[in-house]
């Protein structure tokens, strides 16, 4: 990695988790209290980045001919099967009990919640088993 | 009387929604990459693990990128916390046993869903893809359920 995308990939990292803290998502309590729906701060959070973003992901590559430091922009993969649905049913599943994402639970460590260190270390094994069991069914591999 | 929306104030999340955006879509702007949080936890396996589900491409090819981008997160909320936050920092009091399974669930099911909180709910939405908004629904439908439940039976 070059150290231009290096700066560029830790600088958009800071301004996400900025606002993760600035958003208090860095508090599991503030999810419950939204999954619980005793305050709906969560919408405004998730509105507010969807309308930046969709501004960017529109018009950057109508804008621009390629990304600053990369070939071309990418789509993100995308695709409604059983796994989407399913998955995503798991995990919030697993919102509600925590009230922890991944996002957070990273960004959570920088501003000394200690205790979503427990939440980061369950989300890796949760995701290697994701792929231990993809390995032993032969057909979905997406 | 009207019970508000939001109890503790909206100003700051609306504007920690627009940074998160922001961060979303200058990575977007400077790398062309797609900023979903959930996929650092498969492709950083690829470093340590040989089986052939971890070293696909899409991990190999990304998992440096994603491993400093979730760097940038811990050190944009140290700053906050140097900056804005409270002097001790922020320590939740859900109980460990909580966030432990409520992680494990979390990690299989965006992994299997390809997707979670920020790479369906913000770049997927972002892109227009009916995948993520079913995923959306579906998640926000089981937390409520499961938020609730926990707090029926007794838990925090």
């Amino acid at each position: 990695m070059t150290l231009a995308k290096f700066l560029a990939v830790i600088a958009s990292g800071i301004l996400f988790g900025f606002g993760l803290a600035v958003a208090s998502m860095i508090s599991p309590e503030v999810v419950l209290s939204f999954l619980r729906f005793r305050d709906f701060g969560l919408m405004l959070v998730m509105g507010g980045a969807v309308c930046v973003t969709l501004l960017a992901y529109r018009y950057a590559p109508r804008l621009l001919s390629r990304p600053w430091l990369e070939e071309q922009f990418s789509v993100r993969p995308s695709a409604l099967d059983r796994d989407t649905v399913l998955g995503a049913a798991i995990f919030g599943m697993g919102w509600g009990l925590c009230g922890v994402c991944p996002g957070p639970a990273i960004a959570g460590l920088g501003a000394g919640n200690w205790p979503l260190l427990v939440a980061v270390a369950g989300i890796a094994v949760g995701a290697y088993a994701q792929g231990w069991l993809q390995d032993r069914t032969p057909v979905r591999h997406h | 009387m009207t019970v508000s929306l939001f109890p503790l104030g909206w100003g700051h999340y609306l504007a920690g929604g627009l940074l998160i955006g922001a961060g979303v879509s200058l990575l977007f702007i400077l790398t062309g990459w797609i900023g979903g949080m959930s996929t650092v936890f498969s492709s950083t396996w690829s470093y340590v693990s040989r089986r052939p589900f971890f070293q696909q491409p899409r991990f190999i090819e990304t998992r440096a990128w994603r491993l400093v981008f979730a760097l940038g997160l811990i050190l944009g909320a140290a700053l906050w916390w140097q900056w804005l936050g409270p002097v001790g920092g922020i320590r939740t009091s859900v109980p460990l046993w909580q966030l432990g399974a409520g992680g494990l669930l979390v990690g299989f099911g965006a992994r299997l869903s390809n997707g979670c909180t920020s790479g369906h709910g913000i770049c997927g939405l972002a892109s227009f893809q009916w995948p993520s908004l079913m995923a959306v629904l579906t998640f926000m439908v089981t937390g409520f359920i499961t938020a609730n439940l926990v707090l029926f039976l007794g838990g925090h």
